[in-house]
């Protein structure tokens, strides 16, 4: 119990400090790359909890974060900065008004997009495999055509003004958050029922394990957390256009899944990042950026079909028990 | 009830291109269980392809019914060799890993077929040359059609025929249809099951090829993105009358063509791209097998 205290405190301590430090050593360009870095694994860790652990196809995962985005962002636009105004008017500190605001808008669009999650849940009852990965893609698509059609949320022209509360802070604890759940999920019987899910449904039924509802759990989860990176990303750039939220952007998160191994969550981790950089890093020879890229995804796919982990996860402890063991034989 | 009429010869014209994109990818889902993700983008290089053969035959300035042909039948050859490259060099190596990693490897085909368009052909898009003058021709009523709607609506149906007679009626389209029902047991009665995938990929995209240059006739504007959304909508016309079944496709396509133009003549355009996927998605609850595909009894 200490211990855990400890790891947590710890962790927010290295967040506010790395909060305070990244705007002063990095330039606006490069900050801005670990903001999406950030807000990219939370989306890949997500959709890898519905893909990779529960096997269900899922390609409508920019729709969550359509939802999540669009919500928080409403939220904030026509309650949140009234809230913020009227708490620093009773005297408590910007930060802290901004931050509470941030986390209701987050929250909220989150369990939006969890909601919607749990819609779309529901007809993989009846599917499976590549019918519910069209029925998602499906959903991500009417999604953004509803969005394009609704004057509120500023329809094609877009959503502007969303207040800029965002900064490394919060994208780190979204990150960690979903980083920490999905492992310890997978360590859970609830994880074991999903992989039982993933590797074979009629057995885990057969077991006694209810596929309905984990499968619907699943998606619940991951579109809760594709609603918060939905939410960071609104409150990041302040500005919202259904263009950001097509069909390629499920594909790239899908691409850092399916890069990373299914079923790695460290393997998310290290793809998102690696898939948001390298655009960034191809950017001298700009014409063939995007050709290399998808090169190098039909070569990995050819080459490494499982992953560049597969299944298996990077663990600190294992490294630090290596250490121990080292130190004692020499 | 004329305007009616009209746009139900719109929507049937519109429909019959859906249909050619939708066989291809339901001859590829039905034989390799694949989303082939890159077919709307082979309906993209259909088009230019069309563009380069009409340039280099000057079919641009004396058009002739025979020049015209010629385009098309270079375009469907040009993007015959591609389907056959892609299977080749892309999924035949990915056959034996898992759905996924060969669905991913569908969709870095799409995006390199998409950004080496962008590359070679450039981002503006490109005006495809008059290869048949256009004129309209009354039906009566009000109703019209334009010769080029004629030649969509004769070239589609032929086509249609001609693949129904090579899948039902030719030694090839007898291993077809033994390869897509198990592939160990077509191999082990001697057909090259390689040979065969290869021949679908062929096949599939000589018609993208075809949808390509029509539509390209009555919408002359064409670019290397074109392809993203109909070859989507295509998708979900092949799944909409049953993934895997050939008629399935030309009556998924028919009914999307059809829904599609009602949408955009009696309710709003801007509705015109999410009805494919609401009526996807009814279809999907109702009747999870598309519109004529079979239940596969399930091995427990």
């Amino acid at each position: 119990m200490i211990r855990r205290i400890i790891w947590t405190l710890g962790t927010l301590v290295i967040l506010l400090g790395l909060n305070l430090a990244l705007p002063r050593i990095l330039n606006p360009y490069l900050f801005q790359i670990v903001i999406l870095c950030g807000i990219n694994v939370i989306l890949a860790v997500s959709l890898n909890l519905i893909n990779g652990f529960t096997g269900q196809f899922s390609i409508g995962h920019a729709g969550f974060m359509a939802i999540g985005a669009y919500g928080s962002a409403m939220l904030s636009l026509h309650a949140g900065i009234g809230w913020v105004a009227a708490l620093t008017a009773a005297g408590v500190p910007p930060g802290v008004a901004e931050g509470a605001a941030l986390f209701a808008a987050l929250l909220a669009g989150g369990l939006l997009s969890a909601l919607a999650g749990y819609l779309v849940g529901l007809p993989s009852l009846r599917l499976r495999g590549d019918y519910l990965a069209i029925v998602t893609l499906g959903f991500g698509e009417i999604i953004r055509v509803l969005i394009l059609n609704i004057d509120a949320v500023g329809a094609a022209r877009g959503l502007p003004g969303i207040p800029g509360w965002v900064s490394f802070f919060w994208v780190g604890l979204g990150g960690t958050g979903v980083v920490v759940l999905a492992l310890n999920l997978a360590r859970s019987s609830h994880g074991r029922a999903l992989f039982a899910i993933r590797d074979d449904e009629i057995a885990a039924e057969s077991l006694g394990v209810n596929t309905t509802a984990y499968k619907v759990l699943a998606f619940v989860i991951g579109a809760f957390f594709a609603g918060v990176a939905g939410g960071l990303f609104a409150h990041y750039l302040s500005y919202l256009n259904p263009n950001s939220f097509t069909f390629i952007k499920s594909i790239e998160v899908i691409a850092m899944v399916v890069l990373g191994g299914m079923g790695s969550v460290s393997g998310s981790v290290l793809a998102a990042i690696l898939l948001t950089l390298l655009p960034e890093v191809l950017r001298p020879v700009k014409d063939y950026r995007m050709v290399i890229y998808s090169l190098m995804l039909i070569v990995l796919m050819i080459t490494r079909p499982q992953g560049l982990l597969g299944s298996r996860e990077i663990r600190l402890g294992s490294w630090v028990g290596k250490l121990r063991v080292a130190r004692g034989a020499g | 009830m004329s305007e009616f009429l009209q746009q139900l010869v719109n929507g049937v014209t519109w429909g019959s291109v859906y249909a050619l994109i939708a066989l291809g990818y339901t001859m590829v889902y039905g034989i390799l269980r694949l989303i082939n993700f890159a077919h709307g983008d082979v309906y993209m290089l259909g088009a230019f392809f069309g563009l380069y053969a009409a340039q280099w035959i000057g079919a641009a300035d004396h058009p002739t019914p025979v020049r015209a042909f010629v385009v098309l039948v270079a375009a469907m050859l040009g993007c015959g060799a591609v389907g056959a490259i892609i299977e080749r060099a892309a999924y035949k190596p990915v056959r034996r890993s898992s759905r996924l990693a060969a669905l991913i490897t569908a969709i870095g085909v799409s995006l390199l077929l998409e950004n080496g368009g962008i590359l070679v052909f450039g981002p503006n898009p490109r005006f495809f040359p008059q290869i048949v003058p256009s004129s309209q021709i009354s039906l009566g009523h009000g109703v019209s059609i334009s010769n080029q709607q004629v030649i969509i609506l004769v070239v589609s149906t032929g086509l249609m025929f001609a693949l129904r007679f090579i899948v039902l009626n030719t030694r090839v389209g007898k291993a077809m249809r033994a390869v897509s029902h198990n592939h160990m047991a077509a191999a082990l009665m001697g057909i090259s099951v390689d040979r065969i995938i290869t021949f679908t990929f062929v096949l599939g995209s000589m018609l993208a090829a075809a949808a390509g240059v029509l539509v390209a006739l009555q919408n002359p504007k064409i670019d290397p993105l074109m392809g993203i959304m109909p070859g989507l909508k295509a998708f979900v016309a092949a799944v909409l009358g049953g993934i895997g079944n050939i008629p399935g496709a030309v009556l998924g396509g028919l009914v999307m063509g059809i829904a599609e133009v009602l949408v955009v003549g009696y309710l709003s355009p801007s509705y015109r791209d999410a009805i494919a996927f609401v009526l996807l998605i009814v279809i999907l609850l109702v009747r999870p097998t598309g519109i004529l595909g079979t239940q596969a009894a399930e091995k427990v």
